[in-house]
């Protein structure tokens, strides 16, 4: 019989500020840091806070926006998809094969009209994320490893597409959206910002978005409640999916141009942004709000970074620090959380 | 009692406690407890949960250091601070739970945290493989020492895992509830190799709730009760009856209630689920039962004769291998828990953190199971605070705030949670594994007259329960489970607390 001592009630806090800092670590430090930040470039560069740098910021974050929210999903049920940059180029590489493309460009492709061609593009996004899921959910591969793999077979993908060579002409609604602008703001920072609210709506207030911050704090549970959590993580891995083919499909056009091994930086930002904005590792807490200030702490030191003279290769190791102070705080505030 | 003649030739007995009392927070668990082992003795223990059997193990295995009275191991005291000063004493145990490690072999088993290494610093497999092959022949045992732990069935497993107790060179034994998973034929391959240990002049201390199996191999039998120990005698002076009584106290039958009670089944009311020849290809076999509208059915059964399983079965979160589910008269196999649910299936689980959300509002954990019928698209968290308020008010859940982060509340109002998330919308059928497990009074009290009323309602309910207590109080008929079967079914008339016992 176990003794009646393993469910004592907590007593309340001694201090509620002090209760109100212990729950709220994992939003208060992403903010604080992106506040340090931009205070520190401010006062190092002249040219760092100006309207025109700011713009220049949402612009270069708003690809990794994009692989973001679907990676936030992802994360939030304690899954991980390593496969968004390699997938988000391989779909990028897939829209320009649909395309015809210029008589210099030796690829022997498949051009399509162009709503044809994206529809197509699309649903090789949607291929990935079904696969994925499929074999996360069904077969019971871990998603570390399973996206592993995809990373992988998506690599090959765009490997068997160009063949080394380079495309440079896409489908116009995916030329006007990745590289256009509508009163001086550029398209992708647009969709971008309507991709995190959508996402931000979804996770909030539809009952989705509660199972799957539920699958995330405790799957079990979820479980027995009657929540179908295998239908949740897989869906969320095709969210995934799709967020990185459509970012991939707008980059080729940012970049103007598509070929292998583009997105490099891709996967590593993506996962910071969410994890530096302070979702747990562990699943069930944060959400698209963190992502943004996530997001937001990476475009600002990337970005600023090159406005102080600095030596471009140490850039990368600050990178790394700053990925490595986020991910401490990231799980010592879960423990916070979890020693209540 | 202890002062029982020396069967050890003049030497003082391997084990001694003498006025040994432990208290958790002012709770007495043991009081004033006597206790001896001799060499050469098999010394059975019985007792209800909750009767001081684990404790006094847990003190002579050096887990609770903290304790009163005095200890002896071969007439020396001693007093344990962890189960480390336990073993270098001579005192082994091998738990239900195995503690083996499936992807070794049986020799890396054996030799688990001593291995012999060469003159090079290296592992001398030849050795251990060696060795174990001579340890596990001398128990009259057939193991290949290269087999690997997982490929044996668990019988084996647990030999394996006593020879390693006493290879670490264990004079005292303990087990725990050896027989629980072992079919008949293993049990007796058990007991050939207890004698044999025995015969060396060592000692075990045999703790089982299976009163045949402890009555066939102890010399003596200690039975506990309320956290004394009400008595020892030699195994040959006692019947199971004996046994059973001295467990609840016989005089006390019809004093208090749960003690015995009156069954009221009617045959009549519909069947709402049924499970038809059940199996999950492991733990459970040939499962049949009935639920029906408006009546508790109780399964009652020891700790791992397939309850937890059964339950799980019926709610779509363990696959069945044989048999099949009938739902309202027409086969249904639920594919998920997420089927079972839509299908009218509530469950709540032994254990509350399976189904709770610790970090998440009251509210939240009410709401999660009627999502779909609160909205279509939308949430609506100010209709979820409603709905949680309310229940909260119906289940006296303190305090009835639901915003409150569900860990903040007490075990009582965290299973009280639990229940009510599946009260909103009335399931058809309500499957409670150990519904007032480890509550106090007032909350166990709540939580019997919401089940009644549920009852009341037209639920079909089971609850499933090791504690016989629970099950006289709330049933209306009552199954009996074994090792995984059916052992018998009470379906009418005066159930004693001895009927249920005597029949698990």
């Amino acid at each position: 019989m176990s003794a009646p001592t393993d469910q004592i009630p907590s007593l309340p806090k001694s201090s509620s500020l002090q209760s109100f800092l212990r729950n709220q670590l994992r939003n208060i430090a992403p903010v604080f840091t992106l506040l340090a930040l931009v205070l520190f470039f401010s006062l190092a560069s002249s040219s760092f806070f100006t309207m025109v740098n700011f713009m220049n910021i949402l612009s270069q974050i708003s690809i990794t926006a994009i692989i973001a929210v679907g990676l936030t999903y992802v994360i939030l049920t304690s899954e991980i998809d390593l496969s968004v940059a390699a997938v988000a180029n391989a779909v990028g590489i897939t829209v320009a094969y649909f395309t015809l493309q210029p008589d210099y460009v030796n690829i022997a492709n498949l051009p399509m009209p162009g709503v044809i061609a994206i529809v197509l593009t699309l649903m090789s996004a949607l291929a990935f994320g079904l696969v994925t899921a499929f074999g996360v959910t069904w077969i019971g591969i871990p998603s570390f490893i399973m996206t592993l793999a995809i990373m992988q077979i998506a690599n090959g993908v765009s490997a068997l597409l160009v063949r080394g060579q380079i495309a440079y002409s896409y489908p116009s609604l995916v030329t006007m959206l990745g590289s256009g602008s509508i009163f001086g703001i550029r398209w992708t920072i647009i969709v971008a910002i309507l991709f995190l609210l959508i996402g931000h709506l979804i996770l909030r207030y539809t009952r989705f978005g509660r199972y799957i911050y539920m699958t995330g704090g405790n799957r079990e549970a979820a479980e027995y409640s009657g929540v179908n959590v295998k239908f949740i993580i897989g869906s969320v891995m095709v969210i995934s999916a799709m967020c990185s083919g459509i970012a991939g499909m707008l980059a080729v056009a940012y970049f103007g141009s598509a070929q292998q091994n583009q997105f490099d930086s891709y996967l590593l930002d993506a996962i910071a942004a969410v994890v530096v904005g302070g979702t747990s590792l562990f699943g069930g807490r944060g959400g698209i709000g963190n992502t943004i200030i996530g997001l937001l702490v990476l475009g600002v030191l990337n970005n600023g970074l090159d406005h102080i003279q600095i030596d471009s290769f140490l850039k990368i190791l600050i990178r790394g620090v700053i990925l490595l102070m986020a991910l401490i705080i990231n799980v010592y505030a879960q423990k916070l959380k979890e020693s209540e | 009692m202890m002062d029982q003649p020396d069967r050890g030739g003049g030497l003082p007995p391997l084990l001694q406690l003498t006025q040994v009392s432990k208290s958790f927070g002012g709770i007495a668990a043991l009081k004033d407890v006597d206790f001896t082992l001799h060499a050469g003795e098999i010394h059975g223990l019985v007792g209800e949960n909750g009767a001081g059997k684990s404790t006094t193990m847990k003190i002579i295995a050096g887990v609770y250091a903290d304790y009163e009275g005095e200890m002896r191991v071969d007439g020396k005291p001693v007093h344990f601070r962890s189960a480390r000063d336990a073993l270098a004493a001579g005192i082994g145990m091998v738990h239900q739970e195995l503690s083996t490690i499936p992807d070794l072999t049986v020799a890396e088993n054996v030799f688990l945290g001593y291995q012999p290494l060469t003159r090079f610093g290296t592992i001398d497999w030849a050795r251990i493989n060696r060795e174990a092959a001579r340890l596990i022949s001398s128990l009259g045992l057939d193991i290949d020492p290269k087999t690997l732990m997982g490929s044996l069935p668990v019988g084996l497993q647990q030999l394996v895992e006593l020879s390693r107790v006493l290879f670490s060179g264990a004079k005292t034994i303990i087990l725990d509830e050896p027989t629980s998973a072992l079919s008949p034929p293993e049990v007796k391959r058990l007991f050939d190799v207890l004698r044999k240990i025995k015969a060396e002049g060592r000692g075990i201390i045999f703790i089982s709730h299976f009163l045949d199996d402890v009555l066939e191999i102890s010399d003596t039998v200690t039975v506990f009760r309320n956290g004394k120990k009400v008595a020892t005698e030699s195994a040959a002076s006692l019947t199971k009856d004996a046994v059973i009584s001295h467990m609840i106290g016989r005089g006390s039958i019809g004093m208090h209630m749960g003690e015995s009670a009156e069954l009221v089944s009617d045959d009549g009311k519909q069947v709402v689920l049924a499970a038809d020849a059940i199996g999950d290809g492991k733990t459970l076999h040939n499962i049949s039962l009935n639920l029906r509208a408006g009546e508790i059915t109780g399964v009652y059964g020891f700790m791992g004769c397939g309850q937890v399983e059964l339950a799980r079965a019926l709610f779509g979160k363990i696959k069945l291998k044989r048999g099949h589910l009938i739902l309202n008269g027409a086969r249904r196999n639920f594919k998920s828990t997420s089927a079972a649910r839509k299908d009218g299936i509530a469950f709540v689980p032994e254990n509350r953190r399976m189904m709770l959300f610790r970090t998440e509002p009251v509210y939240k954990n009410v709401s999660i199971a009627i999502l779909g019928r609160i909205h279509r698209l939308l949430l609506k968290p100010g209709q979820e605070r409603k709905i949680a308020a309310t229940r909260a008010v119906d289940l006296q859940i303190r305090p009835p705030n639901p915003n409150m982060p569900l860990g903040s509340l007490s075990g009582g109002n965290q299973q009280k949670v639990a229940l009510a998330k599946w009260l909103t919308h009335l399931p058809k059928v309500l499957i409670l594994s150990e519904p007032t497990r480890g509550m106090d009074i007032g909350a166990k009290e709540d939580v019997i007259r919401i089940v009644k009323d549920l009852r009341d309602k037209g639920v079909a309910i089971l609850v499933l329960s090791t504690e016989p207590e629970t099950i006289l109080t709330l049933a209306n008929r009552v199954t009996v489970l074994r090792k995984g079967m059916v052992a018998k079914e009470f379906n009418s008339g005066t159930l004693f607390k001895a009927d249920l016992l005597a029949a698990a």
